[in-house]
């Protein structure tokens, strides 16, 4: 395939345009099926019995009484999933989430389960299984845990990453390094130095659909899963390795997805389901409460980091420091890693080294939530950036264009920029109305840049031509908020045909070839490259059947808003061919016409934002109003602007929900004490304002139309622009996320009392 | 256990069904009568992904009995367009992008349908507090009132 994905300047006549999307109709007359809106002939209900302690060595479990009760037809522990991860370390820490093994990790962690006729029976049947536990001590705070005498998670782990292996296992499981130049050299050169210490809490990402899904094992081994996911090829090789079945066999179908946000890249529940209908013979459908949601998914981590950043007179940063510790789990992760490789993305920095430190907790196996741990690392650096212009007596936004990264720029984390949106960022922050907007009494404004990676990967896309000139577009990337239509508009874009003549499906695992999960804002990025490569392989096909109709050499055929051209005086006298026309002939020229592709989309440019917000604070109770916000952020183009919108607004609004409200709250048990919507409050309407946004578009040199991902980056700075709009209303540097009430007050009286 | 039998009202339909004295409206709709726009976000009433109009008041059906059901008026989701005529909420939502993942939508748009009817003309603080009840985490609710908004003044000039 000789796909060229180069940006090429060009006009779009679909792409940038604004039309209502494909699944839409079924979503607002409530038709779209979502994960628990599927249901099999002869379906079970599942239930999960989950380990009420932190941590705690499973002695027995005795699921006899549980198994006579009328109704149930299946119960299952460990022993019914086998260790088949063959010395995967990953596989096996997923395998062990799913269902513990010898010992639970954490409030939440499954232990047994059950499928029965209905849901009164298998709750009841969870009644019945008795499980003997020997408690162990426990921890849950990042900072106690990294303590060399913290309660051990498990005494295999040895620091990776250190020069030495270590004598003695630690909850450190690795320690990660970036950066460049000499920080020594780079802080004496510094004539004013900024140096202070975060937290942040565990957050969830709180999508409103909790997880669900159908599982049927049929006794020939082959088997579906119909789920709720970012990634049913993924799932489909997790769920085949960990129940031995061959993936061709499995076949996943990806349900409607009720948000993600990164919490829906993980299996929990779906090898337990199908483990189930295994030994029951029968489908089993399996959703979670809220509370198992909360307990039992995939949250984001907590972090304790510090920052040390220094810079000359004339505000050049002379060098930047950070040790990033972030909280795992139970299970190795690299979040510390992503947290340390984004924290100084934004500048451009001779002297920089950041260091990560993975800490398990015994808390739930961290998840991806959106831009996975740089918001964290932005809130970090972007506070004491702001302490720092302070210092320096420059202006917030002045000081960061002065340092910020530009094309050619060496990357803290490694690479060489190419054409970035930092800059331009900054510059229309500089001059938006926002900037100007009058402050009141108790009121503050901050602003923040953030920066995220975005990825792009395996994607296969099949584009067919039916004989009335439609095009049915099959896509393996799940659509978590608008995709089919940006895709549609692609395919419109390169055929030369209208909008409402393409459908968008995501197709099931054993429809399409392999794709990587909707994560890292990929989903746009690697199937619009994707279906631009299957639309340019289908119009080969349709210039050949128009040269063979013309009987002429298929390279004097061009295809043109729709139609094969004959190029040249001599075909003066052959009118144009449209699409419609040549579709509907092909059964005459060759059989079906379709466009297939198969590609690994390389190239996804990075993305960056900057954002500003106005807080207004209760000095009497601690309580945080935003009043106002703006969303300025690079699209490299955006295929549908509505819809890049959304991913702005949706991005800062969870972010400010996480930087003035939202914790994981646990006892001095060990439990999670808030797992509901009404003790972990995310932000409702009526507490936030509109929220304005801004696109730029310098294109991204590695697609052909100049897209990047959008999907994350929003998600970066607010917690840094809401923490300096609320210093700079209430005249104290906040340095503990979530700022909620009670921290408020308490720093106004740690102020106060000097 | 046994069933209780009801008789009432759905989307101006006459239903009947058996349900268990402890089942809840939302698990008959989805589970009984395969009404499944009405979503369980939470089953505590937190996140009104559930929400159903019960004789014009509006509720959470996961806080409601399916035997309570008995001799009332039920307008779910699936009742809200005529036809293939959809209601202006339903096509200002589509026009506006007032959903990324969909899954709030129908207890947002049975919510706003309950609001306007009540209230012709709101204005934007009453519709982010007519709607408080409702939870989203895709959209940050910006499009969602506007949306709102642009409803209420197509239906006001109708």
């Amino acid at each position: 395939m000789n796909f060229d994905p180069r940006f090429s300047g060009r006009k779009f006549a679909s792409v940038g345009t604004r039309p209502i999307r494909p699944d839409g109709v079924d979503k607002v007359t409530g038709r779209a099926r979502y994960g628990a809106d599927f249901n099999m002939a002869g379906q079970l209900v599942g239930r999960i019995l989950r380990s009420p302690h932190a941590h705690a060595v499973i002695k027995s479990i005795d699921t006899s009484k549980a198994e006579k009760l009328a109704g149930v037809k299946a119960v299952i522990t460990a022993k019914d999933l086998p260790d088949l991860t063959d010395g995967d370390a990953a596989m096996h820490d997923i395998l062990d989430n799913c269902m513990a093994r010898k010992k639970a990790l954490y409030d939440g962690h499954a232990v047994a389960a059950v499928a029965a006729i209905d849901a009164r029976i298998a709750r009841q049947a969870l009644k019945l299984i008795e499980v003997e536990y020997e408690v162990l001590p426990h921890v849950t705070d990042v900072d106690e845990a990294a303590h060399h005498h913290a309660p051990l998670i498990n005494d295999q782990v040895f620091t990776e990453g250190l020069e030495e292996k270590p004598a003695k296992p630690s909850n450190i499981t690795k320690r990660t390094q970036f950066g460049h130049g000499d920080v020594h050299k780079g802080f004496a050169e510094a004539d004013f130095v900024v140096e202070r210490s975060f937290k942040t809490e565990q957050t969830h990402q709180g999508y409103i659909e909790p997880h669900a899904c159908v599982a049927s094992v049929n006794a020939d081994g082959t088997a579906d899963l119909w789920v709720c996911t970012q990634g049913h090829f993924v799932y489909r090789q997790h769920c085949a390795q960990l129940l031995g079945l061959e993936a061709s066999k499995l076949r996943v179908t990806s349900s409607e997805i009720g948000g993600g946000f990164g919490g829906k890249t993980h299996v929990w529940a779906e090898p337990v389901a199908l483990a189930l209908s295994r030994k029951a013979g029968r489908p089993v459908k399996l959703v979670m409460t809220r509370d198992e949601v909360f307990r039992a998914s995939g949250p984001t981590s907590a972090t304790s980091i510090d920052v040390r950043i220094g810079a000359r007179k004339d505000g050049t940063i002379t060098a930047a420091e950070a040790t990033l510790r972030y909280s795992c789990g139970p299970y190795a992760g690299s979040w510390a890693e992503i947290g340390a490789m984004t924290a100084f993305a934004c500048y451009k920095l001779e002297n920089v080294k950041t260091v990560g430190y993975e800490v398990l907790v015994n808390r739930p196996k961290t998840a991806a939530y959106r831009a996975p741990s740089a918001p964290m690392a932005a809130f970090a650096v972007e506070s004491a950036v702001d302490e720092l212009a302070k210092e320096l007596g420059m202006d917030a936004v002045d000081f960061r264009i002065k340092n910020a990264a530009q094309e050619g720029t060496r990357a803290s984390y490694g690479p060489v920029y190419g054409p970035i949106g930092i800059g331009p960022t900054l510059e229309a922050v500089k001059h938006h109305p926002h900037m100007k907007a009058p402050l009141k009494e108790n009121q503050g404004r901050g602003m923040a840049c953030g920066f995220w990676f975005n990825f792009g990967g395996q994607t296969c896309t099949d584009l067919n031509i039916g004989m009335d000139g439609s095009v049915s577009l099959a896509v393996g990337t799940v659509d978590v908020g608008g995709s089919r239509a940006s895709l549609s508009l692609v395919a419109a874009e390169e055929l030369g045909i209208d909008y409402s003549h393409v459908k968008a499906i995501v197709a099931d695992t054993s429809s399409l070839g392999y794709n990587d999960m909707t994560d890292g804002s990929r989903g746009t990025f690697s199937s619009s490259m994707a279906t631009i490569s299957a639309a340019r392989n289908a119009i080969k096909i349709l210039r050949e059947r128009a040269a063979q109709t013309w009987d002429i050499p298929v390279e004097d055929v061009h295809w043109e808003k729709g139609h094969a051209i004959a190029k040249g005086e001599k075909y003066g006298n052959l009118s144009p061919l449209s699409l419609k026309e040549i579709a509907a002939a092909s059964g005459k020229t060759g059989g079906p016409i379709a466009g297939h592709s198969e590609l690994v989309a390389d190239g996804a440019g990075v993305s960056f934002a900057t954002h500003i917000c106005d807080v207004e604070v209760d000095p009497e109770t601690g309580s945080t109003r935003v009043i106002r916000y703006t969303v300025v952020q690079d699209a490299g183009k955006a295929v549908h602007p509505t819809y890049v919108e959304g991913q702005y607004q949706g991005g800062a609004a969870q972010g400010i929900g996480w930087a003035l409200n939202e914790e994981y709250i646990y006892g001095k048990d060990g439990r999670l004490q808030n797992a509901g919507f009404l003790d972990y409050r995310i932000p409702v309407c009526s507490d936030l304002p509109m929220i304005d946004t801004q696109i730029l578009e310098i294109p991204n040199p590695n697609h052909p139309y100049g897209v990047r991902g959008v999907g994350e980056t929003s998600i970066v700075p607010p917690l840094a622009a809401i923490a300096n709009a609320v210093s700079n209303a209430v005249g104290v540097r906040m340095t503990h996320i979530p700022m909620s009430p009670p921290r408020i007050l308490a720093a106004l009286d740690a102020e106060r009392e000097g | 256990m046994a069933g209780v039998a009801v008789s009432t009202t759905i989307n101006g339909d006459a239903v009947e069904y058996l349900c268990q004295p402890d089942e809840t409206l939302l698990e008959v709709l989805r589970d009984r009568l395969g009404l499944t726009g009405a979503k369980e976000g939470c089953g505590t009433g937190d996140c009104g992904a559930c929400s159903v109009i019960v004789d014009g008041r509006l509720v959470c059906s996961c806080l409601v009995l399916g035997a309570e059901a008995e001799g009332r008026k039920v307008e779910t989701i699936e009742g809200m367009a005529h036809g293939d005529q959809l209601h202006p909420l339903q096509q200002k939502f589509l026009e506006h992008a007032a959903l990324q993942c969909g899954v709030c939508t129908p207890g947002f748009l049975i919510a706003a349908k309950d609001l306007l009817e009540k209230n012709p003309s709101p204005t934007e603080e009453e519709i982010r507090f007519g709607l408080a009840g409702n939870l989203c985490r895709c959209t940050g609710y910006d499009k969602i009132v506007r949306a709102v908004q642009d409803a209420a003044n197509v239906m006001k000039g109708a």
